[in-house]
């Protein structure tokens, strides 16, 4: 009980309040480097917002002939990207993807990429 | 709807490089008496000229591609199919049913007018977007921005 109004105390009496001031530049340099910090610590958490490529440049028709759309949406290996990294809303995902198996078919795309 | 003569099919198909006009217009002529015979009708012909395959197909690295849009039954583009299948000079073909897509298609675009000049009526303006109204065409670098632009984990 005792020891923890001394503490009280301490911090909040006159000697507290001037070792403050005092120091009043040094600790605002701090503050904002702890800003930094948690804005360091927030940004690799932060993503870009990502918008469907087809709802944003509204393209209704996925054709499978266009290889050039569907390009950006097969990587090196040939697969289909997905959705959690494209940001293509799900029934533009289900278009393109049968739009890509067509074109592969036809050898517009890889099935696969050695 | 009459369901059964009016469908409209895209047939592609993918003939070896070294293939002569000739030889192509032929071929086309082939697929047109088939279609002909069995009351269809080509609508339209697009001859995409020699690409790069993206893999080999029968030891082929290039091929020339022909589009034809056919208005026709689905006995027909079985027909079609077994016959292309059959030919040895088709290295690759594809038949895909378009026209129900192509509705769909239509509609949201229609609807997609409707919504914005009912919107912009609402909002007291003439419902065609005039020129030069809006954002100049320089300034959609933002709206680029947030949009995804490669591979992103």
């Amino acid at each position: 009980m005792a020891f923890g109004q001394g503490r009280s105390g301490g911090s909040g009496g006159g000697g507290g309040g001037a070792g403050a001031r005092g120091r009043g530049r040094g600790r605002g340099r701090g503050d904002k480097k702890t800003g930094d910090k948690e804005k360091g610590q927030r940004r690799p958490m932060f993503r870009r917002r990502k918008v469907c490529k087809f709802c944003a440049d509204k393209i209704d028709d996925i054709n499978y002939k266009d290889a050039k759309l569907l390009g950006p949406f097969v990587p090196e290996r040939g697969k289909v990207l997905p959705r959690r990294i494209s940001g293509t809303c799900a029934m533009h995902q289900r278009k393109l993807q049968t739009a890509i198996k067509r074109a592969r078919q036809i050898a517009l795309i890889p099935f696969v990429t050695e | 709807m009459t369901d059964k003569a009016e469908r409209q099919y895209e047939l592609v198909y993918i003939l070896p490089p070294d293939t002569t006009e000739a030889q192509v217009t032929e071929l086309h002529g082939q697929v047109e008496a088939v279609v002909s015979r069995m009351n269809g009708q080509i609508e339209k012909t697009e001859n995409w000229g020699r690409r790069k395959l993206a893999y080999e197909i029968s030891h082929q690295k290039e091929g020339v591609y022909v589009l034809e849009v056919i208005n026709g039954s689905g006995e027909l583009m079985k027909e079609l199919d077994r016959r292309l299948r059959v030919m040895d000079q088709v290295i690759r073909h594809l038949i895909v049913r378009v026209d129900e897509e192509k509705k769909v298609v239509d509609r949201t675009r229609s609807k997609r007018v409707a919504d914005s000049q009912r919107r912009r009526v609402k909002r007291g303006l003439p419902p065609v977007r005039q020129p030069g109204e809006g954002r100049p065409a320089g300034e959609v670098e933002e709206a680029d921005d947030d949009r995804f632009d490669g591979v992103e984990v």
